[in-house]
């Protein structure tokens, strides 16, 4: 018979056939063991499922960058070859970017938490979610299998430009492994997107008006349209590249006649929205969880809206600007552009500020790694706003400036990321993950992260080139080098503490259903949520609707701006 | 469903007075066309999100003072559980694979995905494995 997904709104519903159904069909779907996760079409499972391969995917990009720094130890380093150190870059950029960093932003803690907290039993599409997981798990194997052929892995760079990435320069298969894993986890990023924009523009619960909705479902919003306009041109690219490598076709080639920056205009038109598809996510975490342990609403939540509209629509303007010095591009429309976004970014540091101005903050593992994240993240954010500018840029270009520039923008979403595990984690497993561990996680990380960068900075304002085995006999270079190396081996001990916390505080304290006294509708239902996720749903009346109804003598009127919302 | 669609719209008015400004000013085709395409993702949800904004009633969810019964009641079916996900993908897996590993690769591929299209599809017209 049809298995009928009802809301499970219906103790205060007066539909009574709605509520014998849904409890015909709570306690269990499909099959249990291996079986359930194979067949499992629930957004919760399918969620954990991708936060799991994303973090297993973050070890993995980890090792091949502990790999990179210890080679840079010494200047003449003898750990791996230069063959074996162009694939170690590039498949570090390539995990970490498109195995990483993108499915866990819009993948897995979106996942779970997006449909909880508007109020929805499932995704739109919950087939095509699981299909998107599969795709994404698949594409992961397809591409980390080209350590395993002759040739080995990809080695141009996790950009793959032209001409390093036709048939003459990368002929082995592991360039078509990298080629084939970009398009499965491409298309898996595309039915994602579909389904969370569908899920939040059709799944809404009564009252969740569009501006009623928390930032991290807005951020996540915009993430889905940003994925709709970028991730076809990709696609579409790498099949050119495909073409190009096996079919006989010019079209990025010279010597038939192609264009090679045209792969770089491609690429790029998908590469920098990309940025904001990986930053939106972790800044709507951040901005969930600032306010909930300032203890007051966010701050400027319509600024923030508008903060993530106007950055989605300026970052499509903006690719070329990672190719200022090929010589044929527009250098002042897109230096304009890229420092326009600027502004919106502004706004949201401002807000994130003002949210916690006056607050009684409560300095959590979460909140600890949300201030780390707004204080790296702004590190990497100014010093972007060097590199728009073409004249810093062609002095700078391809030094480990850049590398420090978006390294410190990366670990900022690592920290990000961690705020949003410390903060789910118990809702989603229903245990509290240990919180003196947490804090030791965060000092070693944030701490190691400056560590990492700040060398990498003074290296690229003296030219050392970035994806380099070996440089000169220096003893400042060496030193510096040394320094970043011992950021990023502290870094590596943060992300171990992080494994041995997540598997000794397994089943050890229960979380309850609101373990932080939060103000959106996932806190409002059990950890973990069931089947379908709610037994009943809060009146919805403002952007907090569990606050409202957990504190009815304090309530947050529309978009936070009520003096008697602090508690 | 009307703000929606304006959120649409106006990502598509922007797009395209980019594509203008940019176009004239760089005659650089790629991407004054991509941005072009981009302008159209824009319109074409967002025109269909306007087309139907007008035509149909208030839904609960854009209704500020909606109750949470106003939104009780069935509100689509689905299998609660599936392996066609997993057989299309590990198909696609197999077809990728296929560009690298030998041709022979397609056979096993492109039935796991033509089984899972037609299981799938068998699926939604008799509502899942329940």
């Amino acid at each position: 018979m049809t298995d009928v997904l009802d809301t499970p709104l219906v103790q205060q519903s007066d539909a009574p056939a709605a509520h014998e159904e849904h409890h015909g069909h709570d306690e269990h779907h499909g099959p249990s063991g291996i079986l359930n996760w194979l067949t499992t079409t629930d957004h919760k499972i399918i969620g954990m499922s991708y936060t799991i391969t994303a973090v297993i995917m973050l070890l993995i990009g980890g090792a091949f960058a502990e790999l990179i720094r210890a080679q840079l130890v010494s200047p003449n380093g003898h750990l791996v070859t230069f063959a074996q150190y162009n694939e170690l870059f590039t498949m570090h950029g390539s995990v970490m970017i498109y195995l990483f960093a993108g499915p866990f932003a819009f993948g897995a803690l979106a996942n779970f938490v997006v449909p909880i907290q508007i109020g929805a039993p499932d995704m739109a599409f919950p087939r095509l979610n699981a299909l998107s997981y599969w795709l994404y798990l698949s594409g992961s194997i397809t591409m980390l299998l080209g350590f395993v052929t002759a040739g080995g892995a990809a080695n141009f760079g996790w950009v793959g430009y032209s001409p390093l990435s036709d048939s003459i320069n990368a002929p082995g298969a592991g360039a078509d492994l990298w080629i084939g894993g970009l398009l499965l986890t491409g298309f898996s990023a595309i039915f994602t997107g579909v389904n969370l924009a569908a899920t939040i523009f059709y799944l809404r619960a009564p009252g969740m008006t569009l501006f009623r909705m928390p930032i991290f479902t807005w951020n996540l919003l915009v993430t889905a349209i940003l994925i709709l306009l970028a991730f076809p041109v990709l696609t579409a690219g790498l099949i050119m590249l495909f073409a190009d490598r096996h079919f006989g076709t010019h079209i990025f080639s010279v010597s038939g006649g192609g264009v090679p920056v045209l792969w770089q205009h491609i690429f790029w038109f998908w590469g920098h929205p990309e940025v904001y598809i990986l930053a939106l996510p972790f800044f709507g975490m951040v901005t969930e969880i600032i306010p909930v342990f300032s203890r007051k609403p966010v701050f400027g939540y319509k600024g923030m809206v508008f903060a993530t509209l106007t950055i989605a629509a300026l970052s499509l303007g903006v690719w070329a600007h990672h190719m200022f010095t090929t010589g044929v591009v527009l250098l002042p429309f897109f230096s304009i552009m890229s420092l326009l976004i600027a502004v919106p970014t502004g706004i949201k540091l401002f807000n994130w500020i003002g949210s916690m101005w006056r607050g009684q903050i409560w300095f959590s593992t979460a909140m600890l790694m949300s201030i780390g994240f707004v204080v790296t993240f702004l590190i990497g954010g100014l010093t972007g706003i060097y590199l728009a500018s073409p004249p810093l840029d062609f002095f700078t270009h391809d030094t480990y400036f850049v590398v420090a520039h978006f390294h410190s923008v990366v670990m900022a979403l690592v920290l990000g990321g961690m705020a949003g595990l410390y903060y789910w984690g118990p809702k989603m497993t229903g245990y509290m993950l240990n919180e003196t561990l947490g804090k030791i996680q965060f000092w070693l990380l944030f701490i190691g992260t400056q560590v990492f960068t700040f060398p990498q900075y003074i290296l690229g304002l003296q030219g050392m080139p970035r994806r380099m085995a070996v440089y000169p006999h220096d003893p400042q270079w060496q030193n510096l080098n040394l320094w970043s190396t011992l950021g990023a081996v502290m870094i590596g001990v943060s992300s171990l503490l992080f494994a041995i916390n997540c598997i000794t505080s397994w089943k050890k304290v229960p979380a309850g259903d609101n373990p932080w006294d939060a103000h959106t509708l996932e806190w409002f239902t059990t950890s973990p949520p069931p089947h379908h996720n709610f037994y009943r749903l809060p009146k919805i009346r403002s952007e907090r609707p569990t606050w409202d109804y957990n504190h009815p003598e304090a309530p947050a009127l529309a978009h936070g701006n009520g003096e008697g919302s602090h508690s | 469903m009307k703000i929606e669609a304006r959120i649409l719209l106006l990502l598509g008015l922007f797009f395209g007075a980019m594509c203008a400004v940019y176009w004239t000013w760089s005659l650089e085709n790629a991407g004054g066309f991509m941005m072009f395409a981009a302008m159209l993702l824009g319109f074409l949800p967002g025109g269909h999100y306007w087309w139907w904004s007008r035509r149909m009633p208030e839904r609960p969810e854009d209704n500020p003072n909606a109750n949470p019964e106003d939104g009780a009641g069935v509100i689509g079916t689905f299998p609660g559980s599936s392996i066609f996900p997993f057989t299309l993908g590990m198909g696609a897996f197999m077809t990728v694979l296929a560009m690298v590993f030998g041709t022979w690769l397609l056979v096993p591929g492109l039935a796991l995905v033509v089984w899972a299209l037609l299981g799938a599809t068998g699926e939604s017209r008799h509502g899942g494995d329940h």
